[in-house]
């Protein structure tokens, strides 16, 4: 038996899952957004938009949520501030503590990313959000920063929870990739639904799903590498938890590639991939936080 | 840097008095769980049930009876937070409220603590819990303030077998081995130490004489600190943002050569 299972639940629960859910997505936006600007020629920009507007109102939400988990949630700025000296508070080999500034640093940049974005519109028209516009250079190196970080936010939740002594988590080395991943996926989902929505142009809509094909497959691999590196704790998911997992692999990643391999016989049926990948996320993230939370 | 200080708990002499229990519980003011009311867990005489937020010592009960139940032996025995040399608890915390004193004993200090519970995911030992009044990540303090005046901690004093030893690790360490010795010699070879050496996380500032394998005590055979998995996690999670980025170039490149 894995030392692991020796260990005490921390109870991080609905919460937090919604957390590492939102998260994903809000840090996938801003990527997918900037990866669009970068290297779609001629861009459909209300669906670059899209992105920065989505992520900054996301990240404002994970605050929120990581706040009311805390035991005292009045003392969340002890996760940054020293609570006697008032000196930084940082330890880099600390998942949760370089978590914590990342989602400042995050923050920062998707709220200037944000207000870029609502002044390409025009709203507000002030000419010093004209250089936080990605076109212009202080814009591309925000926009870079803020990918870095937004990557590390998709991801990080993943390496915090292996590192810990719980079973599953500590038991597998795989789960920062397999969030990663999930995120960017979800995120171009996110994107396909909303720029549908908003009737962007189907060519850049056409352009986030071969993106989003090719981050399926990757979340295949990587999936598979999870579960082959849990050995024989794995045996802990012959359950319902087993069930979730099949039906988050079939609904969420297999039927979405099917569907999108067949989308001209589906087209009017576009949103139902995106929603089903975007499903597929969230329930990954229930199915690993809550199947070691109960043993 | 005083002497470090710990406990050497000898299994064998555990009479489940509980004791230590509640002089743990006095001394440190610590709350009865669901008010007072007695509720039975149905294993032997165990209704503590586990260390925690407000249990800062267990006595577990183990009974092991021949299915006729002729032949059979109960294993008692305290148990507490470890004081690991190297401590996953306090490698995690993002707040610093988890401190190593002079005593080399691991303390959590409330006051700092914003109850983010990472430490309880990261103790391999299932240790520490949230204290429902304080809403701060608590366990055993080894009663610093105790020691701090030369007093030895209260379970230890009230102990009334001797098996909570307390003092400087290295003469508990030499009282360990004259008592294993001694039930070796006695016929007892399944008598072993468990936390004394380096070996495991630097070395248990409370180790404990057992006579039986540690997963039998609820002890993980082989803990580990949680940062083993920091470097190849943060590895595989950095080649998984690069694949993305490709993924991005390729797929996003691509349209952009068709439009033109």
């Amino acid at each position: 038996m894995s030392s692991t299972f020796f260990s005490a639940p921390p109870h991080w629960l609905w919460l937090i899952t919604a957390y590492f859910f939102f998260g994903g997505l809000a840090g996938g936006s801003y990527f997918v957004a900037t990866m669009m600007h970068l290297f779609v020629k001629n861009p459909d920009r209300r669906l670059v938009r899209l992105g920065y507007l989505v992520a900054f109102p996301l990240v404002c939400l994970c605050g929120l949520l990581l706040t009311m988990d805390l035991g005292r949630p009045e003392r969340f700025w002890h996760m940054l501030v020293q609570s006697e000296t008032l000196r930084p508070m940082i330890k880099t080999y600390s998942p949760m503590s370089s978590g914590a500034w990342v989602v400042l640093l995050f923050s920062g940049c998707a709220f200037l990313s944000f207000l870029a974005a609502l002044a390409e519109r025009g709203w507000p028209d002030w000419p010093v959000l004209r250089r936080l516009d990605p076109t212009a250079r202080t814009g591309r190196l925000l926009t870079v920063i803020g990918t870095v970080l937004g990557l590390y936010l998709a991801g990080y939740t993943g390496v915090l929870l292996a590192v810990t002594n719980r079973p599953i988590w500590a038991d597998t080395t795989f789960l920062g990739l397999t969030f990663l991943v999930s995120s960017a996926s979800a995120s171009a989902a996110l994107l396909i639904l909303l720029g549908s929505w908003i009737g962007v142009s189907p060519r850049s809509v056409h352009s986030l799903e071969r993106f989003d094909r090719s981050v399926l497959v990757l979340e295949v691999l990587a999936l598979a590498a999870l579960i082959a590196s849990l050995g024989r704790v794995a045996a802990v998911w012959l359950n319902g938890w087993g069930v979730l997992l099949a039906a988050t692999v079939l609904g969420g990643i297999a039927l979405p590639l099917v569907l999108a391999w067949r989308r001209p016989v589906l087209n009017r049926q576009r949103w139902i991939g995106p929603v089903l990948i975007l499903l597929g996320g969230l329930l990954f993230r229930v199915l690993i936080v809550f199947s070691s939370d109960r043993l | 840097m005083a002497e470090p200080m710990g406990f050497f708990t000898d299994t064998t002499v555990c009479i489940g008095c509980k004791a230590c229990e509640v002089a743990c519980k006095e001394w440190n003011q610590l709350p009865a769980r669901n008010g007072g009311i007695g509720t039975l867990s149905g294993d032997s005489y165990d209704n503590t049930r586990h260390l925690g937020g407000i249990h800062w010592r267990h006595v577990k009960f183990i009974e092991q009876f021949s299915p006729d139940r002729r032949d059979g032996r109960w294993l008692m025995m305290s148990d507490v937070c470890k004081h690991c040399v190297r401590a996953g608890c306090m490698e995690v915390c993002p707040t610093g409220a988890i401190l190593r004193t002079e005593f080399d004993t691991v303390v959590i200090q409330s006051d700092a603590c914003n109850g983010c519970r990472d430490c309880i995911a990261a103790c391999p030992f299932g240790v520490i819990g949230i204290n429902p009044v304080s809403g701060t990540a608590q366990k055993c303090t080894l009663c610093y303030d105790r020691m701090k005046v030369g007093l030895e901690p209260a379970c230890a004093k009230a102990c009334p077998t001797q098996s909570i030893n307390f003092g400087p690790i290295a003469d508990l360490k030499k009282l360990a081995q004259d008592r294993l010795g001694q039930l070796q010699q006695s016929g007892e070879k399944r008598a072993q130490l468990y936390g004394d050496s380096e070996s495991m996380l630097g070395g248990l500032n409370s180790f404990y004489l057992l006579v039986d394998k540690p997963e039998v005590y609820g002890l993980p055979p082989d803990p580990k600190l949680p940062s083993r998995n920091l470097k190849p996690s943060a590895l595989w999670s950095t080649l998984g943002a690069v694949a993305l980025g490709i993924l991005g170039v390729f797929s996003f490149r691509e349209r952009g050569a068709r439009d033109v």
